[in-house]
């Protein structure tokens, strides 16, 4: 977007001299959201309710009353709860210490943090299995190896295994809430309560939790929405054991002969849900928003942990291990043996994966082309969109910019299964057949990730003074012309952030992807998992260290050019 | 090309017909519908310039014989899409609903598939070449579509966990409450080779059986690929079912595994494969399914893979029993066709998801 708005001013400005040209594009943008979600949550309601004649509730009583997908919905719950509060004990801490202490290693806390927000939790959860399957597991190898004992340590196929595994992926959320607002806060007035008299776990309690609550709870309300919407890591883990969550059981409802209505029934629910998530956020919060810990960071000064500074920093790293060190070492392995159980020795030792997935599996190349295409492309223009409409709200230029601000961030409430389902419902008929086209999965990317892409704009304009655009306006330039000269210039760093966070975004995702793919559209996690579910470990673990490469490679290419850490921390 | 060549043996055959007898008829029939499958012009399917196959053949089996192809056919592509036989169906479903002509030529292991598709007129009446040699068990008697290959579905356990005399011999001894958390089954919603699996042995015991089975905490993966991964593994000490050539490749390959083929019977999985109607590339689809009915892909598909196959004139790897030394318990594709829902709903009620 950056590239393109300085076009724009100079082509149209002799023509239409005195208009503020800015209004369409502004209405352009608005609309554009419209069609992405109106349209598609439009068929999804009337699809839910519609019969071989007229309307009928029956496939709502179906949601409710089938025992097995009651079940699914308990399931759901309880793994969300727990991913929620597992994601906090996670990631709490990790923010605090990186963030505030001494603790020794923070750059590389902070690059293990990123490498694991990376990490598809499908890949995660497939790594898993290979390092704590109850009988094959490493981890139970290592165990009975060590301790003689019988049975396993931990079985992964398991709810507790899957919360625990869906937790090491989705923590990373918290912890970037939690250290970006203890970045904001200026240790002055901790130093005031000290100064009064306040021990420290006084000053921790009455100071600096009040001022981090809304991240704490707004962390803890998006791991439960990311948990959630998931559907690698139940299909990869659950079903194994013999349950479904919601997910899985929606995508099942796709399986010759499909069930739309029902899946369509089923979604509403879990769409209400996760509005009513969020609306509870508001109102505990009440006006305590991000403002009130905003402003201009005063002086900060570390805690020095003393001798709790290399035990502080082996559980950091212990965290890590769990989400980064240990699963890339089994693919890692896996991508190299004949047989991933076996110890890797030198009869054990292959490049066959490597050879078989790029050479000869005839989906490689295709889904890595499709999938980097479509993760630049979703990025740019939803970057570019999410800079627009922020822009738009912040700065309340049209009627309705509470509308606007509004409908970016609705798609937060919309998991990725059920987003598929309305995307597949609205784009298989006339007059728009997207369906078996990469514009479905553009589709369904940009919507998905619009929420992320707009809160990062809409911080980044936050901290942009109106004072100096005005000064621009004044002096006689256009707004699209101040938007590109004087805004655009100062929010880069923060518009290549919410790029970098939609591709990363898009790169990893899977549950609308299983939905919307045709053969001839695939993408790289969908390809993950259809060679997960024929058992081709090799192969996926070759694809899932190539993933991680490429999506740090370009991550890091991004940062280098525009000179940022995107997950916003000062050094 | 081809409609010239069809004429011409049609009038052949008319003129036969004045001459012979009834019967005669129908033999000159069968030889000019040989003559006719003889005739996808290799120059017509190179224009094409590939055929698109939607499979459930093992992916690594399935891009092995489009590798052979394209190198007997330089010039035409194989774009093949592997996956578990019903995802096939969905998705071959899923995108005729939105319009979409894509798939070429279909191949899974539920041969109920062929019934509904072929019920739905989606799908083309082609013999391929010498396919009449095959036996019965392997023809559409309309003749839309054939059995490409065939696999049984047996028991296979982890030799490094279990000695010969603790293996399970039959199916019953899988019940037994000691292989609780041992065990592990594919699914019938994903394979087709599991769906002819449950429907099959269904007959043999009744569904109490899978309701016992259930009882003990077994495993669920996909593919009827995947059982032999997970034994060979140690994840699983047992696989209850599987695609037998699955077991056989993994034995050979120098894992831990050996094959157990039940004496009460085991379920003989006939996979069939056919051409779309609305095939975009039909003359690569003809000359991709003669070349996969052909003797040299049909000897390799039982080398290489480890599959059985109607071809008469294919022999098979020593260390593999013959089918006619093994009780064969068939599935009726019309029947698979009709209880499919009922098939997987029972099984996600026996075992969970």
């Amino acid at each position: 977007m950056t590239a393109q708005a300085p076009a724009l001013p100079t082509r149209f400005s002799s023509r239409f001299e005195g208009i503020d040209r800015s209004l369409p594009v502004w209405l352009l943008a608005a609309l554009a959201l419209v069609f992405l979600m109106a349209l598609p949550l439009g068929w999804l309601a009337l699809v839910s309710v519609s019969g071989e004649q007229g309307f009928t509730g029956a496939h709502y009583l179906e949601a409710f009353t089938d025992p097995q997908l009651r079940k699914a919905f308990w399931n759901t719950l309880v793994m969300a709860l727990w991913v929620g509060l597992g994601s906090l004990a996670l990631g709490a801490p990790l923010a605090w210490l990186t963030a505030r202490t001494d603790v020794p290693g923070r750059g590389l806390v902070r690059g293990l943090v990123l490498a694991s927000f990376v990490t598809p939790p499908f890949l995660g959860a497939f790594a898993w299995v290979m390092l704590a399957g109850p009988n094959a597991g490493a981890l139970n190898d290592l165990w009975r190896a060590l301790t003689g004992a019988e049975g396993a340590l931990v079985n992964i196929f398991s709810m507790p295994g899957l919360i625990f595994v869906v937790a090491i992926y989705t923590f990373p959320y918290v912890y970037v809430m939690i250290s970006n607002t203890l970045e904001l806060i200026a240790s002055d007035l901790e130093e005031a309560g000290s100064i009064l008299g306040a021990s420290r776990f006084s000053v921790a309690r009455t100071i600096t939790i009040p001022l981090v609550a809304p991240a704490i709870f707004s962390g803890f309300i998006l791991s439960v929405l990311q948990a959630l919407a998931l559907f690698g890591s139940p299909a990869i883990l659950a079903l194994p054991a013999g349950f479904h969550t919601i997910t899985t059981q929606i995508w099942g409802m796709f399986h010759y002969p499909p069930r739309l209505e029902v899946a369509a029934a089923v979604s509403i629910p879990l769409l209400v849900a996760t509005a009513l998530l969020l609306l509870v956020q508001k109102r505990l919060l009440g006006r305590r928003g991000y403002a009130a810990v905003g402003g201009k960071g005063g002086q900060r000064r570390r805690i020095a942990l003393g001798p709790w500074r290399y035990p502080a920093f082996a559980g950091c790293l212990a965290i890590m291990a769990c989400a980064v060190f240990l699963p890339y070492g089994i693919l890692a392995k896996a991508a190299f043996s004949r047989a991933w159980a076996q110890p890797l020795t030198w009869d054990n030792f292959t490049l066959r994966n490597w050879s078989f997935t790029f050479f000869e599996y005839g989906s490689t190349r295709e889904a890595i082309v499709n999938t980097l295409e479509l993760g630049v492309m979703s990025a740019c223009v939803g970057a570019a969109l999410a800079a627009l409409l922020a822009y738009v709200a912040r700065r309340k230029i049209i009627v309705g910019h509470q509308l606007v601000s509004f409908l970016a961030l609705a798609p937060i409430v919309i998991p990725g299964v059920v987003l598929a389902v309305a995307l597949f419902i609205a784009y298989t008929r006339p007059p728009l057949l997207l369906y078996g086209t990469l514009w479905i999965l553009f589709l369904a990317y940009v919507t998905k990730e619009m929420p992320v892409g707009y809160s990062q704009a809409d911080a980044t304009f936050r901290a942009i003074p109106p004072e100096l655009e005005e000064a621009g306006r004044v002096l006689g330039a256009g707004r699209l012309r101040v938007f590109a000269e004087v805004t655009a210039p100062l929010a880069r760093s923060g518009i290549i952030a919410s790029w970098c966070f939609i591709f990363i975004g898009v790169i990893r995702e899977l549950s609308a992807s299983i939905i919307l793919f045709t053969p001839n559209t695939k993408v790289m996690s969908v390809v993950m998992f259809d060679l997960k579910e024929e058992g081709q470990f090799g192969a996926i673990a070759v694809l899932g260290i190539f993933m991680l490469v490429m999506t740090f490679g370009v991550v890091i290419l991004v940062q280098r050019v525009l000179g940022r850490d995107f997950m916003g921390v000062r050094d | 090309m081809d409609q010239g060549r069809a004429y011409g043996s049609k009038s052949a055959s008319k003129s036969a017909s004045r001459m012979l007898l009834g019967t005669a008829l129908i033999v000159a029939m069968v030889v000019a519908g040989a003559a006719l499958a003889q005739a996808p012009s290799v120059e017509a399917a190179r224009k094409e310039g590939k055929v698109v196959w939607y499979t459930s053949l093992a992916v690594s089996s399935a891009e092995h014989v489009a590798k052979l192809f394209e190198a007997a056919y330089p010039g035409i592509k194989v774009e093949v899409h592997r996956t578990g036989s019903q995802r096939v169906l969905q998705r071959v479903m899923q995108e005729l609903k939105a319009n979409i002509k894509n798939a070429d030529v279909i191949h899974t292991s539920d041969a109920g598939h062929f019934v509904l598709l072929k019920e739905k007129k989606l799908l083309m009446k082609y013999a391929p070449k010498g396919v009449e040699a095959f036996p019965a068990g392997f023809k559409d008697p309309q003749g839309y579509y054939y059995g490409l290959r065939a696999t049984i579905t047996v028991i296979a356990y982890n030799t490094k966990s279990l000695s010969a005399a603790e293996a399970p011999k039959g199916w019953k001894d899988l019940l037994a409450p000691k292989w609780k958390g041992k065990l592990v089954t594919a699914h019938p919603g994903y394979s087709g080779i599991i769906a002819t699996h449950v429907l099959a042995m269904s007959h043999l015991y009744g569904w109490d059986y899978f309701k016992q089975l259930g009882q003990n905490g077994v495993m669920i993966v996909q593919s009827a690929v995947d059982p032999a991964g997970i034994v060979a593994s140690g994840e699983r000490v047992v696989a209850v079912n599987g695609g037998e050539y699955t077991f056989y490749q993994t034995k050979k390959k120098g894992n831990p595994l050996e094959i157990v083929y039940p004496k009460e019977g085991v379920p003989l999985v006939v996979s069939p494969s056919a051409i779309m109607a609305a095939a975009p590339h039909p003359n690569a689809a003809k000359l991709f399914t003669d070349f996969t009915f052909g003797r040299e892909i049909q000897q390799e598909l039982a080398d290489s893979e480890g599959l059985y196959t109607g071809h008469p004139e294919v022999n098979y790897p020593s260390d593999k029993p013959k089918l006619k030394d093994l009780k064969l318990l068939q599935a009726d594709p019309e029947e698979l066709e009709e209880r499919s829902a009922e098939i997987k709903k029972r099984f996600v009620e026996y075992f969970g998801a």
